[in-house]
């Protein structure tokens, strides 16, 4: 085999032009390929990312008056709408937050370990609703306690004074791990709206920013929850296959007896993370239809080049068949030389790949490329080169030496 | 002469017709991908308000307390209330107004009829104007409205079609929050992509559906949608709509006269901010922004950048159907070695053989550039189905339609070049003598 190599990089000199198309050619795909296949990576893991709650079984409902209402009144009337909710059979728990995963409220506050945001402050996502929020999201405690129903106060009464007093909260994981590390975070006091401290009750082990990958400057995925009953989304949890059905009834309890209250969306939190995740997963498969184009428009370069080749070296194959070359040494030839310049364009492209990943760090704050996906790149395109050559080799090789002579 | 290369050149596609036909599609491939991110990117980029653009200007001002405060970083995005008013009150600007967003049920004195929900702009008088708001009825209201919290009100083209059926409805009654307001103007269909005025409700959103003045809303105690800010105090027991909390959530605009005119202007905001700092209300050094339409938008980051990576990625596909179409061009021009050397014997100078060849390539590229046309329909279409608040925008226009046939003819000859270099360069005699 080796003693092809000659030949081949003497006949490659003569076709320069071609040659260093070829090359070129699967260099720019190898590396557009494989920063591609990185973002498509990279979008698929923010598919899969854990929001911590019971997704398949929860629904949200927003309701909405056309009458304006006294905010003092917001806290009793939610109250009595949870009651009545609570009370619908086949809900298994209900709450009002202030936000949801996979919805359009955002809300984030400052925490620090010491008063008037001195210390180590981070901001973490804020989450308020009564003591049925942890049952109803599903999520799971792994240090401290739930709220008590008598430590639930009213959102308003709460932030109608200036230095707001809340005694208690609950945190994510990620932030006892940011705030206390490697201590135990329940019982520790945090500073969020001033000069009053609030006492950590429980840690709960995954509890999301609302827009998750999205949000920008988030404090890295730190959220908690405030034990005050105040307005929001009505988040019911019911099984899975009757959730419809519970959407339906419960929107006929809270608009039963009063024409301004309407409820005007209900959604499955299922749908909504579908609809959130919808632009991610079309970036992700039009990169994947860009790849494959992209492969076989290589392939067709390459099976093109090979073939004009072929016909233009006719004589020469005629002449080694003749002097007793096997078809299979034909066909060794040929490929031989494939793997030669996809090889070259494999380690421009290589070099390539990892400049254009610099680029996209800095301009779009993309990860670094993951080392693993430059083989995978070569490989690829190894067997593309490989693959592609096959057929205008094989007929090379089937060309009889009299008839490849004649020609 | 041009006619007899074409001519040729036709004949040469149909007699190599599967190659043609792969170099042909590998092209429209890469032009139809280019067209389809660049049609999105032109839409996504365009001037919302082409003839103004650069009169219109946004104001920040940097109104918060010393709290995580680091030096060079962007002011607050929106302004306070307090600020917004004190702005509007010294009318510096020939133009200028204030505004926020919210969501709000509109109903008609008939409780029969089911409220609607609707997109609301609490606004000044100047804002219509301001913004080239086109009128099917009526008009805005004025500067002494705004002051005396006139009940009063604007409807948009599809409010007034489901309120009113459409009919002129200036001068009848809606009622909002409980409250009656008197309909003065009513807008024509109105799209301003991107909703630069506010961007905090998504970059492409619908422009409202109703509008009413800034100080009405507030006496209706209406809320507000979109971002906030609240830093010290925020709102100190109050609401953080109150005009002294220390929240920021309005956006504010200015027109000038012609674009010189804004340095004056930031003049008087610098001398503001100052005036604030030694009042003890502003905290942090002097930092305001006085950003034109297209400056405004561009660092705010308002193309989604999912698009320009899409768009790179898209050349760099045409890149790669490039090369390919040199590459096969080259095999398929060098296969008729024989050709051209009988035609160059036969007196063809290497300049004839060239021009040749480059129609050749360019009858490849117009055909290209054709089904280019369609692929590109096709992905807009695909685009068009995605759920982004932008996709339905991505139309074609006549600019991307030229653009289209001028990329892939560039194209086609730059692929077309070397290949009839190479074929001038064929010696006749070593040809002839092969044969």
């Amino acid at each position: 085999m080796m003693k092809d190599l000659m030949p081949i990089l003497s006949t490659l000199r003569r076709h320069k032009i071609a040659a260093g198309l070829i090359v070129l050619e699967v260099a720019l795909s190898c590396g557009i390929v494989t920063n591609a296949l990185h973002l498509i990576q990279t979008r698929i893991e923010a598919l899969n990312a854990d929001s911590g709650m019971a997704e398949s079984e929860i629904a949200v409902l927003t309701l909405r008056g056309s009458k304006p209402q006294p905010p003092e009144r917001t806290a009793s009337i939610v109250a009595e709408d949870l009651a009545r909710v609570r009370a619908v059979p086949g809900i298994k728990a209900a709450t009002v937050a202030n936000q949801i995963v996979y919805g359009n409220n955002s809300n984030n506050s400052g925490v620090s370990t010491d008063p008037d945001n001195k210390g180590l402050r981070i901001t973490a996502a804020q989450y308020a609703a009564d003591e049925q929020m942890i049952p109803t999201f599903g999520l799971k405690l792994v240090e401290g306690r739930n709220f008590t129903a008598d430590e639930v106060l009213d959102g308003y009464q709460a932030f109608a004074v200036s230095d707001p007093k809340i005694p208690q909260l609950i945190i994510n994981k990620v932030m006892a791990d940011k705030l206390f590390p490697a201590q135990t975070a329940v019982g520790k006091q945090v500073y969020i709206f001033g000069r009053s401290p609030s006492t950590i009750v429980g840690v709960v082990e995954t509890l999301t920013h609302t827009q998750l990958h999205r949000a920008r400057g988030d404090g890295g995925g730190a959220a908690m929850i405030l034990p005050l009953r105040g307005g929001g989304s009505y988040v019911i949890r019911a099984e899975p296959g009757r959730l419809d059905a519970q959407i339906k009834a419960v929107t006929a309890v809270l608009e039963e007896g009063d024409k301004t209250r309407v409820v005007t969306q209900a959604r499955t939190l299922t749908e909504m993370r579908s609809a959130f995740y919808a632009q991610d997963r079309a970036m992700a498969w039009l990169m994947g239809g860009v790849c494959v184009a992209l492969l076989l428009v290589t392939a067709m370069g390459i099976v093109g080049l090979a073939s004009f080749w072929v016909q233009q070296r006719t004589r020469m194959i005629g002449t080694r068949r003749a002097l007793g070359a096997t078809e299979n040494q034909i066909l060794r030839y040929f490929q031989l030389e494939n793997l030669l310049l996809t090889t070259t364009g494999i380690l421009i492209g290589l070099v390539g790949a990892w400049a254009l990943s610099q680029l996209l760090m800095q301009s779009y704050e993309l990860p670094r490329l993951p080392w693993l996906y430059l083989p995978t790149g070569a490989l690829t395109l190894w067997a593309l080169g490989q693959l592609a050559v096959w057929v205008p080799a094989r007929r090379a090789a089937r060309l009889s030496a009299v008839a490849a002579l004649r020609a | 002469m041009f006619l007899h290369y074409l001519e040729l050149a036709w004949r040469n596609t149909l007699a190599a017709k599967g190659l043609s036909a792969l170099m042909v599609l590998a092209l429209a491939l890469g032009i139809g991908a280019c067209m389809t991110t660049l049609t999105v990117y032109h839409v996504l980029s365009g001037d919302p308000i082409p003839h103004k653009s650069a009169r219109l200007f946004n104001v920040q001002l940097d109104a918060s307390d010393m709290v995580g405060w680091k030096t060079g970083e962007e002011p607050n995005f929106d302004l306070t209330r307090y600020d917004a008013t004190a702005l509007l009150r010294d009318k510096k600007a020939p133009r200028q107004s204030m505004s926020s967003g919210f969501n709000t049920a509109v109903g008609l004195p008939d409780a029969g009829v089911k409220p609607i929900f609707s997109g609301v702009r609490m606004t000044s008088a100047d804002f219509f104007a301001m913004f080239d708001a086109p009128w099917q009825y009526g008009g805005g209201w004025n500067a002494a409205d705004d002051e005396s919290e006139a009940r009063v009100a604007v409807l948009s083209a599809s409010l007034n079609d489901k309120l009113f059926g459409g009919g002129n409805s200036v001068g009848k009654e809606v009622i909002v929050r409980g409250q009656p307001l008197r309909v003065v103007g009513v807008l024509k269909p109105w799209k301003v992509q991107p909703h630069f005025w506010d961007l905090t409700l998504g970059s492409y959103t619908e422009t409202e559906d109703f509008y009413l003045p800034f100080s009405t809303a507030m006496f209706l105690k209406m809320g507000h949608w979109g971002n906030m800010d609240c830093w010290g105090k925020g709102a100190n027991g109050g609401s953080a709509l109150d005009l002294n909390a220390s929240c920021s959530w309005i956006q504010y605009w200015v027109e000038f006269a012609k674009p010189e005119d804004a340095a004056a202007y930031r003049d008087y905001l610098v001398a503001y901010s100052e005036a604030q700092r030694k009042a003890g209300r502003f905290e942090r050094p002097t930092n305001v922004r006085l950003r034109s339409v297209m400056d405004w938008l561009g660092a705010q980051k308002v193309l989604p950048a999912d698009v320009r990576l899409q768009t790179w990625l898209a050349f760099g596909f045409l890149a790669v159907c490039v090369v390919n179409m040199v590459g096969l061009l080259l095999a398929k021009t060098l296969r008729r070695s024989g050709e051209i050397g009988v035609r160059r014997a036969l007196g063809a100078t290497r300049g004839d053989i060239f021009k040749q060849f480059v129609v050749e390539a360019g009858l490849l590229g117009l055909a290209g550039a054709l089904l280019g046309l369609m692929f590109a329909q096709g992905g807009l279409w695909l685009v068009r189905q995605s759920p982004n608040d932008y996709a339905r925008l991505a139309e074609l226009d006549s600019s991307m339609l030229a653009l289209t046939l001028g990329l892939a003819l560039l194209a086609s000859l730059i692929a077309g070049l070397l290949p009839a270099w190479r074929a001038a360069l064929v010696t006749p005699a070593v040809q002839l003598k092969v044969q």
